[in-house]
Formats: structure tokens, C-alpha cells, sequence
């Protein structure tokens, strides 16, 4: 009970200081840009009424799991096509180089130039944020695979879906998991960009009209539910992450526990 | 399987390297061949020769070589802030198992919040100026540096410990031999993905803040309906993170030449 007690403590303790010296300290501040903790809280209720948030965080967050849905499959798909074959990396590999290099914000304007502002613009550009994290890792998970696995497969004529499935899949899962988890991170910040530099709602959109209205409380609100938002996101990866991974922590601590 | 005299072997054996050019020619062919012959539209998508015409005009405006250079300048001082206080926090808290359990949840929850998050508060806080890039900068590239520094600290092997205590090797010299060498492959890691980041968020802080630099110029671009030199900027926001791979990943090379995973990359 205590043990528990104290892992409670240790959890809230620090957040609840921080929260409090900043509630504190800015109980009195009279500055336009830093209002008192306690009116963000205020406003919080009545800036993101249920009407707000249909209007523009739902389009928000439903633009965001199209577009990394999009991502993360054509990313999958891509990586094992060009992980399966030698000849076929190394043809690519100096273009994806580039091509991943290019930093996906700059293509924003580019997209709305060609496809509008509308949501489909929106959600490529996620697309395009997310798909070379998948990608990658997808590349180098294919192609890290164990030789010795793969004879086997070879030798007992597994091949096609099945042996798509149960070997090259599963023995790639921990890198495509990790490249999952850089997309996902790349994705909201895309959504938010996407959002900023050219539309009429979503949640980027609402927390800059804020700041160009100054109503400074509602726009910190704002960022306070984007932040929370990316919090249950990444909550919600690990959860997912666990529970397909199950098998593969298991491995790993036996390969550690191993060595003494 | 082409054909059964081209064995695995005398396949690797084509060089790589031309392989590689191969098909980087290919890209531009293509994008040179499709617009031309109207398949894409040139107005939106112009050939590659157009880009390259455009680029060249770039490298004579002394503004693009002022503007890459304040990119550089962001970019690079946003690194240098965050993986210092990355390296030095995540080796402190990273030591001391006590100040790793109270600072847990917290890390927990601020790394998850996108960075972009900030660019109100930013703006609000310090105008278009290169301070409110920098607050996007750092605050994105701190987390994975933060974070790998902890995982290495904490990741020492616990038979290599135990012999150290055995010895009496004071805490100094394990600090020394054990923990640091244990901690350097994560820190390059670290180093590589936050060198990645930064150079996202600084582009984004000068295309969405305003802050003068090579993501302003492609906004200007952009306003102005020059596409073509939008794209040749493009294109060399894209060589500029090139050559951050590059680098990270040289030095990553040459810190771990002695370490066996120099082969093999470490899991993030």
C-alpha cells in the first residue's frame, strides 16, 4: 500500500510544485502576454464548448489519423518492397536520401499552391510528414533481418503472404513500431503547420486566431489542449506499442538476462 | 532471381555507388521528361532543368547566402543550447535514481506536446525575431537528446557494475569507463535525431513565425508565385539536411570506432 502511495507521490509530486509555483507567481501579473494560471483555467471551459470543439478540434484530429492511417501503410508497404531487394536499395537509397532529408514543412506552400486549401491538401501534408519515418525504419527493420530465419523460411517453401506475415512483418515490427512513433510526432506538427498557413478551422487555426485577436487566456488554453492532445496521442501509441511488441520484450530480456 | 547466372554474390557485387547515381538521374529525368511532355503540369511541377536555371539565379542573390546563412546560424545555436543542457540534465538525473523518479511523469508529459504548440506563445513572447525560432528549436531537439542521455545512463550493464564495485573502483573512474562509454552511443544517436529535428523546427519557426532565413525566402517565393525558385529553395533546404546526415553520421562513426554497434544501428 505504501509502495503504491509513494509511487503516487513521485508521479504528482513534481507536476503539482511546478503547477503551483507557477500559479503563484503569476496570480498578480498584470502582463497582456503571461495572464494568471488561474484565468487560462477560467477560460478553458468556456473557449472549448462542445460546439468549438466539433468545429474545430474534431476536423483536427480526424485529418490527423487519415492522413498518418496513410502514412504508416504506404510506408509499410514501400519499406518492405525496397527492404526485400538488394538491387533495388541501392537504386534508391541516394534518392530517398534527399528526398527524406527535405524538411516537410517546406513543402506546405507547394502543396497549397497546387492542390488548394481544401482537406485533402491538409491531409497529405501529414502524409508526407509521416510516410519517411515509416518508411526508413521499415527499410532498415526488412533489412535487418535474421539470414538464418530467412533460409529456413526458404528451405520449408514459406513464401508469399504467409511468409510476409509471420517472418518479414513481425521480425521488422520493433523498427516499424519506432518509426511509427517518430511519424505520429512528425503528424501533429504537420496538422498544426497545415492548419496555421492556410485554413478557415481546426484546432492550429483557432489557438492563431487567439493570438492575432490577443485573447491571450483562450489562445493559452489552446495550446494547453493541443499539448493534452499529444500527450493521449503518445499515451494512446504505447498503449498499441505494448501489446503488439509483447513478444519481442520478452526476447529481449532473455538475450539480456543471458549474458549473466 | 533475374536470371540463375546472376548469383546474390556478382549482384552485390555491382558497385553501389553507381547504382545509386543511377537512380538519381533517373528522378531527374523524370521530372524533367513529365512536365515537358505535359503529363504533370509545368505551371505547378516545372522541369528540372528550370529548377536548376532557378538555383543558379539563387546562388547569385548575395540575400539567399544571407538568408542560408541565418538558417545555419538558428539551426545550429538552437543545437549547440539544447544538447548541452540535454547532455548535462540527462547525466545528472540519469545518476541519480531519486531525481529519475520525480522527474518521470513530468518528461512524460512535456515531450509529447508538439513543439508547434509553442509558436503562439512565441510570437507573443519574442515578435518574429530569431528568439522565437529558437524557442521552437530547442524545445523539439532537447527531448530526444534528453531522453537517449537517460535511457544510456541507466542502461550500464549490471555484471560490469558489480565487478567495478568488487575492484573499488571509485565512482569517479566507473563514471569515466563505465557509464560515459556505456552512455556515448545513445548521446550520438541523440545528436543525430535532434540535429534532424532542429532543422525542421527551424525552417518552420522562419516559414510560419516569419524569422529571416531560408523558410522565409520560400515563403516569399511562394507569395510572390515564383515557383520555380521555390522549388530550387526547396532544394536546398533538402542538401542542407543531407549534409546534417552526413555529419551526425560521420561523427557517430568516428566517436564509436571501438564500439561493436558501430555496425548496427541502436535502436530509438
Amino acid at each position: 500500500m505504501t509502495a503504491i502511495m509513494r509511487r503516487i507521490g513521485l508521479a504528482l509530486g513534481l507536476p503539482v510544485v511546478l503547477l503551483a509555483v507557477w500559479w503563484f507567481v503569476s496570480a498578480d501579473s498584470q502582463d497582456l502576454y503571461q495572464p494568471p494560471l488561474g484565468r487560462i483555467f477560467a477560460v478553458f471551459p468556456s473557449t472549448w464548448t462542445a460546439e468549438r470543439l466539433a468545429e474545430d478540434v474534431l476536423p483536427s484530429v480526424s485529418r490527423l489519423l487519415v492522413g498518418y492511417a496513410f502514412a504508416v501503410t504506404l510506408g509499410v508497404t514501400f519499406g518492405v518492397l525496397i527492404g526485400s531487394g538488394r538491387t533495388l536499395r541501392a537504386f534508391l537509397e541516394p534518392t530517398l536520401e534527399f528526398l527524406r532529408a527535405i524538411p516537410p514543412p517546406v513543402l506546405v506552400p507547394i502543396l497549397i499552391l497546387i492542390a488548394g486549401f481544401g482537406d485533402v491538401t491538409k491531409v497529405l501534408v501529414i502524409v508526407i510528414g509521416g510516410f519517411w519515418p515509416v518508411l526508413l525504419n521499415t527499410v532498415e527493420g526488412v533489412r535487418g533481418t535474421d539470414e538464418v530465419l530467412g533460409d529456413t523460411c526458404r528451405s520449408y517453401r514459406i513464401a508469399g503472404p504467409l511468409r510476409l506475415r509471420t517472418f518479414v512483418l513481425q521480425a521488422a515490427s520493433p523498427q516499424i513500431m519506432t518509426g511509427a512513433r517518430q511519424a505520429l510526432s512528425i503528424s501533429i506538427i504537420m496538422m498544426v503547420i497545415s492548419e496555421i498557413m492556410g485554413t478557415t478551422d481546426g484546432l492550429g487555426y483557432a489557438i492563431i486566431e487567439f493570438q492575432r485577436g490577443f485573447q491571450i487566456p483562450e489562445m493559452w488554453s489552446g495550446v494547453f489542449l493541443l499539448g493534452g492532445l499529444g500527450v493521449l496521442l503518445a499515451m494512446l501509441f504505447r498503449m498499441a506499442e505494448r501489446r503488439l511488441l509483447i513478444w519481442y520484450y520478452g526476447v529481449r530480456a532473455e538475450v539480456r538476462g543471458g549474458i549473466h | 532471381m533475374t536470371s540463375p547466372h546472376t548469383t546474390t554474390l556478382s549482384r552485390a557485387g555491382r558497385s553501389p555507388v553507381l547504382l545509386g547515381l543511377a537512380g538519381l538521374v533517373t528522378l531527374a529525368g523524370l521530372l524533367e521528361a513529365l512536365p515537358r511532355s505535359g503529363v504533370l503540369p509545368a505551371e505547378y511541377l516545372p522541369p528540372t532543368s528550370t529548377i536548376l536555371a532557378a538555383l543558379v539565379e539563387q546562388f547569385g542573390r548575395a540575400e539567399f547566402w544571407l538568408a542560408l546563412g541565418l538558417t545555419l546560424r538558428t539551426w545550429l545555436t538552437g543545437l549547440a543550447i539544447s544538447l548541452s543542457a540535454g547532455l548535462i540534465l540527462g547525466i545528472v538525473i540519469g545518476s541519480v535514481p531519486a531525481l529519475r523518479a520525480a522527474t518521470a511523469s513530468t518528461i512524460e508529459f512535456l515531450r509529447p506536446i508538439p513543439s508547434v504548440a509553442l509558436i503562439p506563445l512565441a510570437v507573443v513572447l519574442y515578435g518574429s525575431g530569431m528568439r522565437a525560432t529558437l524557442l521552437l528549436v530547442i524545445y523539439a531537439s532537447f527531448w530526444q537528446i534528453l531522453l537517449q542521455v537517460l535511457h544510456g545512463v541507466t542502461d550500464v550493464d549490471p555484471l560490469a557494475r558489480e565487478t567495478a564495485n568488487s575492484y573499488r573502483i571509485s565512482r569517479l573512474r566507473q563514471a569515466r569507463h563505465l557509464v560515459w562509454p556505456t552512455t556515448l552511443p545513445y548521446a550520438m544517436t541523440g545528436v543525430r535525431l535532434s540535429a534532424a529535428v532542429a532543422l525542421i523546427l527551424t525552417l518552420t519557426g522562419e516559414l510560419v513565425i516569419g524569422t529571416p532565413g531560408l523558410g522565409n525566402e520560400i515563403a516569399n517565393a511562394s507569395g510572390s508565385i515564383a515557383i520555380p525558385a521555390q522549388y530550387a529553395l526547396v532544394v536546398v533546404a533538402g542538401l542542407t539536411g543531407v549534409m546534417a546526415n552526413v555529419v551526425t553520421r560521420t561523427a557517430e562513426r568516428k566517436v564509436l570506432a571501438w564500439h561493436p554497434s558501430v555496425r548496427k544501428e541502436v535502436a530509438v
